[in-house]
């Protein structure tokens, strides 16, 4: 039978890295059905016929937040051949909580003592014999970022697996909590066994109260009270309620297993170094313009240097294919429809879309370096208080922020949030932040029609974009999302120098997931775009202003005209700025011309409809691209839909409003 | 010997967690975290808006809110000079 490993851990203990180091190239990301909970499988490089499967990273299995119910289930239902326990010996306590967990599950089970060579460093160190007597278990000592002990590791691993290795050992507990357990386990034995579960996990399960179980298993009337009666005897014994009971047995046994295998000196070098980078990252005055520096450096790097110098690179090649390819069909002699398909068409929004690319991978070159150092979980600890009031927490202020450059990676990195109602709320919020390619549309409207005040018009845009944010927040958070959020209780890392493996592994893993949005969506998209720009409802091909878009723009025009936009040629280009912003000006640069042969917008437009126009385009879908993406972050089409509907209804409402005080206040 | 809640202890000084309160999700996350009775902790600092706290605990460092470390109720041995 074929073998496969789930591996399992808290986060920040270096199991994606393991996953890395394992896996290689052979690896594929998803989504677990129904959740946004990042799912990543792959075949290890030393024997591709073993899967592997990265778990969230989780510190209980208790069934509240998603990435505890995926593991849960996956672990229970999709029984792996063995689960690799993942543990960082610098924070050994908490990671043994989840262990002694996961050890109920009675499956073949190995642990894998990462960062060894970093406790080394504080003089500590531990009696792995001991450990493995106590836990009745293997555990073999690796590092994730050298790949020291991997081979071991992955040997011991196939062993327990292929024998079906059992821990020996399921019993932590004593006194009260053990009697409750065993009675529990007693009385329920028979159930279980039908349904094929752990004997021993579900009973603890249900002396913690965990209302899955209770409905999993069917239990009568009768044996719902007799579980309870027990449990209350524990209680009232322990003079303790059965969470704090539970927590408290596994932490006491850690506790005394620790006390004689793990030798702890003094703190190691790099939560030495942590303590002293805080005094300036965390710093009371200094940590937020820290931040504004280091945010503004990426952002320079990305947008104006790097990401820039390589799109430019990337665009001269791509324009000479295009080039080539123009050439070769001409010579060829096609058809002139097919011609302009396949170039006007199918070549410039694949392009158009790839060009992205580099940006994209610079701007999550960085990214991973301040998520994989831990400076990250530091930014959302000092920008916590200003999202609370929109009901988020300060892990989202990141991707809002990256919004400002492309939504498109800004929902890729809601990806990294702890909550899956974070990230909702987070994906459906970065729209708003105005990008960089909304620049520019800004910049040549403010340049026709707002040359004096420039500045103040594109400030009063992005706060704009902020304000609409902050009121969807609060409404999402009211209305939508209105069920408790999730608690911000979580782990400062110690900060630790990325890998270039897990670097580069990210950064693929983004341009890959781009690459393929490029050759399908938009794909398709530039298809059909293609097609509504050069036909009309006859289908006889004619110039784009006859064409079926121009209808469309025709026709919609009525919708936008007490917004002020009642020409066609304007409806037609918010239209077709659907795919991409950039296009509003191209759009109206081919619509546009006057007599003389140039772009006129001034006769088009009057300022007060060039400001609300600009309004519009700021609240209004981005891009197919990040439409794309949303579709595949939220995995739904329902809620993706939702979205766009309810962008489009705001755009509309703001720009209304605008005009309207607008034309009161005497402007026309 | 006193007893405040884990909030009100003022930065730099420790003391054991005797208590936790809450209820559902969070006090279920507090106590997988490792804030369990008996157990130890050392407030380092609050963040530049004046919250959340950096706390100390079990060889590790955490953040929570002020509202979550209120429903943990902690015994001062005694006050540091």
């Amino acid at each position: 039978m074929k073998l496969h490993f789930a591996l399992v851990g808290n986060k920040n203990c270096g199991k994606s890295t393991l996953f890395n180091y394992l896996t290689g190239s052979n690896q594929h990301v998803g989504n677990f059905p129904g959740v946004t909970v990042q799912k990543k499988e792959g075949s290890l490089l030393a024997d591709s016929a073993i899967s592997v499967i990265d778990l969230p990273g989780i510190y209980s299995l208790s069934p509240y937040t998603s990435e505890e119910i995926v593991t849960r289930d996956l672990l229970l239902y999709n029984k792996p051949s063995a689960i690799i326990n993942v543990i960082d010996a610098t924070n050994i306590e908490r990671s043994l909580y989840l262990t002694l967990q996961l050890i109920e599950l009675n499956i073949p089970m190995i642990i894998a003592l990462n960062m060894m060579d970093e406790l080394a460093t504080g003089g500590g160190s531990i009696d792995i014999k001991a450990m493995e007597e106590q836990l009745t278990i293997p555990v073999v000592p690796i590092s994730a970022n050298s790949g020291e002990g991997v081979a071991e590791l992955i040997k011991r691993t196939i062993e327990i697996a292929e024998n079906v290795t059992l821990p020996q050992r399921l019993d932590f507990c004593s006194g009260p909590v053990h009697t409750a357990i065993h009675a529990v386990a007693h009385l329920i034995e028979e159930k279980v066994r039908r349904k094929n579960l752990p004997l021993r996990f579900t009973s603890t399960k249900l002396i913690e109260g965990d209302e899955e179980f209770l409905g999993e298993l069917q239990l009568s009337e009768n044996e719902r009270d007799i579980v309870g009666h027990f449990t209350q005897e524990m209680e009232q014994a322990l003079n303790s309620d059965r969470e704090a009971a539970m927590a408290d047995m596994r932490y006491a046994y850690i506790e005394e297993l620790c006390s004689f295998t793990v030798h702890k000196q003094q703190d190691t070098e790099a939560q030495r170094r942590s303590v002293k980078m805080d005094y300036y990252l965390t710093h009371k005055y200094l940590s937020i313009p820290i931040f504004i520096i280091i945010i503004g450096l990426v952002f320079y790097l990305t947008f104006d240097v790097i990401g820039a110098f390589l799109s430019g690179i990337l665009g001269n090649i791509l324009d000479g294919i295009t080039a080539s390819a123009d050439e070769g069909l001409t010579n060829f002699g096609i058809n002139p429809a097919m011609h302009s398909l396949i170039i006007d068409g199918i070549f410039a929004g694949v392009c158009s879309v790839l060009s992205f690319i580099p940006t994209i991978v610079t701007l999550f070159f960085f990214l991973s370096l301040l998520e994989d150092s831990g400076y990250m979980s530091r930014v959302a600890f000092v920008m916590d208080k200003l999202l609370r009031k929109i009901g988020l927490s300060g892990s989202s202020f990141i991707p809002l922020i990256i919004g400002f450059g492309c939504s498109v990676p800004a929902i890729m990195a809601a990806r990294t949030l702890a909550s899956e109602r974070d990230r909702k709320m987070t994906i459906m919020l970065t729209p708003f932040m105005s990008c960089s390619a909304k620049l520019s549309v800004y910049g040549i409207f403010i340049g026709a029609f707002f040359p004096n005040s420039g500045a103040l018009v594109m400030l009063s845009i992005y706060l704009l974009g902020v304000m609409v944010a902050v009121f969807t927040g609060a409404m999402l958070n009211s209305f939508v999302f209105s069920g408790k959020p999730v608690p911000f209780v979580m782990e400062l890392p110690a900060y630790r120098m990325p890998t270039g493996r897990s670097i580069l592994m990210h950064m693929w893993e983004k341009a890959e997931d781009f690459i393929h949005k490029a050759f399908t969506v938009i794909f398709m998209a530039s298809i059909i775009v293609w097609f509504l720009q050069n036909f009309n409802s006859q289908f006889y091909m004619v110039n784009s202003n006859e064409s079926i878009i121009a209808e469309i723009g025709k026709l919609s025009a009525p919708i936008f005209e007490p917004l002020g936009f009642g020409d066609w040629r304007m409806s037609t280009a918010l239209i077709t700025g659907i795919t991409a912003k950039e296009v509003v000006i191209s759009t109206l640069s081919v619509l546009a011309v006057d007599a003389s042969g140039s772009v006129n917008l001034p006769k088009l437009f009057s300022p007060l409809t060039a400001y609300t126009f600009l309004v519009f385009c700021l609240l209004y879908p981005p891009c197919i691209a990040s439409l794309a993406t949303m579709r595949k972050e939220l995995n739904s089409r329902w809620s993706t839909c939702g979205i766009i509907a309810y962008e489009l209804t705001i755009a509309w409402i703001m720009a209304f409003i605008i005009r309207h005080i607008g034309l009161m206040l005497g402007f026309n | 010997m006193s007893q405040i809640t884990l909030d009100k202890l003022p930065i730099g000084q420790e003391g054991i967690i005797q208590q936790v309160g809450s209820e559902g999700i969070l006090r279920r996350r507090l106590l997988d975290m490792g804030l369990t009775p008996r157990t130890r902790v050392l407030v380092r600092k609050r963040a530049p808006l004046g919250d959340p706290l950096e706390i100390y605990l079990r060889g590790y460092e955490l953040t929570l809110r002020a509202s979550e470390a209120s429903e943990i109720i902690i015994l001062v041995e005694a006050e540091e000079k």
